[in-house]
């Protein structure tokens, strides 16, 4: 990636630069403490998230994501529904995210007018610079009233026999979270899997042309290959991002803990928006502590689904950038 | 005698593929996924329009100068603004900015001054990366647990380092790149004039990049101007003007987010308004942004 090492320590060694002056110590120790406190806060917030559930986590142990409600009437904590609702979500949200960002990265880098090409980027990103509680907003007024009264009747006439869309209709739903989540994770599936797109090297693509292949067959054969790790990481980040994404879902979800079923029409909950509707009436002590876990969750969840992508982002020898990520 | 001349077969271009029926396939295959990539594309774009007019329509009739004096009314009686909200939210991301901008901005010089490729500074590098992933709402738990719960107060503080800790990846990472961008010359020639190492990192290698550091921190000041969840425990939103930060604090997007789902028509209409205010404020950096990074110069590869 870079050809020579930039910074000022490199070039400082080269100059054999001995003792240095009280100055620049005092600056480097105050980079330095800076960063460590950076560190530490990242530190701090696992270390209070973990201590602070500790007691939700000695009283159920793991029967806490299985246990069906928050019930702080039998003391009784537990998030299974909410994961059963956050995977159903984000399952959703990637299932059809993934055709539709890859396709708009596609048409962006091999099919696009030039001129028109970064412009339309530029918007495609824009989708993620919209606040989520926008979103929300949008989702609560205008998507869930339609898809209750249009789009879930149309699904359940002509594919009602499917066990997803069976069942009464509810506007705030699994579904409704999940439509809103496809728009929301898309910039960031189109934007990392166009930058890796773009790094398929030119004489592979040149190559599979001089041999008469059609333009689909050059993405299919040379660039979808060559591409394929960096367009996972893309897809994983986008995944930890539904994952935790709150306010949007948060408002259209419809926060009931719902049996477990297949039915999309169902109201249900996520491990986010646990948080963001028990927080205000956790009393101290276990009720608190269960919140807390639900965040604990979410934070370990959302860590493991980032540490993957970024490791396969790196391996493609970029570091992603820009508005949606 | 005649001599039958062959009929020649109409070879007009000899590039062509021959129409087999397998080529005939392959041109279709090939027509199919640029129409279905078009689809995908124009599917993103008019989302983004559909959102964008659909909040304009229902927002621009209730922006007056109302929204941006008075405070709401109670129980939505029509009239009334969002001003203490507006002002809440500039109080909350000034704070943030306050903390989260140093620290990020230190962290970047860290990266690309000091740190080099040494394990620690890839270390420092991948948890920065990492940090922009976590969901916003662990970052409002974190400053919940930390000053919400001991003080027995929601307090704009607390939303402002919450804020503050969202900031710093995306400082960090920007100003980073941009410091990395900054020729190697520059700092030899800094340094052989005789500049201390942190002379020429003032004075020469900040300077230099300054433009995209402004760039970095403008793009985080926006990010959290739109955050509502980590608010949510932290700020906690608050019906009258209040400039005292360890006092509840109302914030445009937690104002929002409460007019959304009122049953008053009235507050409803002043959430659309709210949100248009928000959207173009975003739409303008995002827009300013891109101009002073010459986004719009240089397109494709």
């Amino acid at each position: 990636m870079q050809q020579s090492l930039p910074g000022t320590r490199n070039v400082a060694r080269l100059l054999r630069w001995g003792n240095r002056r009280l100055s620049d110590t005092i600056f480097r120790g105050i980079t330095i403490l800076l960063v460590l406190f950076v560190v530490a806060i990242v530190a701090g917030v696992a270390w209070i998230l973990i201590s602070n559930s500790m007691p939700a986590i000695q009283k159920f142990g793991f029967r806490f994501l299985t246990n069906q409600a928050f019930d702080p009437v039998h003391n009784v904590f537990g998030v299974g529904p909410a994961i059963f609702g956050t995977l159903v979500t984000s399952a959703f949200a990637i299932l059809f995210a993934i055709p539709i960002g890859v396709g708009t990265a596609i048409f962006l880098v091999d099919f696009c007018p030039r001129p028109i090409q970064s412009p339309l980027a530029f918007i495609v990103e824009l989708l993620a610079a919209v606040p989520s509680v926008i979103y929300g907003l949008f989702g609560f007024l205008v998507l869930a009233p339609w898809l209750q009264g249009s789009a879930e009747p149309w699904l359940q006439k002509y594919l009602g026999f499917l066990p997803f869309f069976q069942g009464a209709f509810h506007g705030l739903s699994l579904f409704t979270a999940g439509v809103i989540l496809v728009i929301m994770v898309l910039p960031l599936i189109t934007s990392v899997s166009r930058e890796v797109i773009l790094t398929t090297p030119t004489t592979q693509r040149e190559a599979l042309l001089a041999l008469g292949a059609t333009r689909w067959e050059v993405i299919r054969h040379a660039v979808l290959p060559y591409s394929r790790i960096g367009i996972t990481g893309g897809v994983i980040l986008a995944l930890g991002r539904a994952l935790g994404e709150t306010m949007a879902v948060t408002m259209v979800v419809g926060n009931q803990a719902s049996p477990i079923s297949p039915g999309l029409f169902n109201s249900g909950y996520t491990l986010a928006s646990v948080i963001a509707n028990q927080f205000n009436e956790a009393t101290p002590g276990l009720f608190f502590s269960a919140v807390i876990e639900a965040g604990l969750l979410v934070f370990i969840i959302t860590l493991i689904t980032n540490i993957i992508a970024r490791v396969l982002i790196y391996r493609m020898g970029h570091r992603v950038g820009g508005l949606a990520t | 005698m005649s001599i039958t001349v062959e009929q020649q077969q109409p070879t007009a271009n000899p590039f062509q593929a021959p129409r087999t029926a397998h080529n005939a396939r392959r041109r279709i295959s090939n027509i199919a996924i640029v129409a279905l990539s078009l689809l995908a594309t124009a599917f993103a774009v008019a989302v983004l329009l559909f959102l964008l007019l659909y909040v304009l329509r229902a927002g621009l009739p209730y922006i007056n100068l109302d929204l941006f004096t008075k405070i709401p009314t109670p129980n939505g009686e029509p009239g009334g603004g969002l001003a203490n909200s507006i002002q809440g939210s500039l109080i909350l991301v000034g704070l943030a900015s306050l903390f989260g901008i140093p620290l990020g901005l230190f962290t970047g010089i860290y990266l690309s001054e000091f740190g080099g490729r040494g394990p620690i500074a890839t270390g420092v590098r991948f948890l920065v990366d990492v940090l922009t992933g976590i969901p916003t709402i662990i970052f409002g738990l974190f400053a919940w647990i930390f000053i919400v719960v001991p003080q027995q107060s929601f307090s704009g503080l607390a939303g402002g380092v919450a804020l503050g800790i969202i900031m710093i990846p995306i400082v960090a990472r920007t100003s980073e790149v941009v410091l990395r961008l900054v020729p190697n010359e520059l700092r030899e020639a800094s340094l052989a004039l005789g500049a201390t190492e942190s002379r020429t990192i003032l004075r020469v290698v900040i300077p230099s990049a300054r433009n995209g550091i402004i760039t970095g921190i403008v793009l985080a000041m926006a990010r959290v101007a739109g955050e509502t969840a980590p608010l949510l425990m932290t700020a906690f939103g608050n019906p009258f003007f209040n400039s005292d930060i360890t006092q509840p604090m109302d914030a445009l997007p937690l104002r929002i987010f409460n007019f959304a789902e009122s049953p008053y028509q009235a507050q409803i209409n002043q959430a659309y308004a709210g949100s248009l205010v928000l959207i173009v404020l975003i739409l303008i950096t995002s827009f300013a942004i891109r101009w002073a990074t010459g986004g719009f110069k240089h397109g494709g590869r």
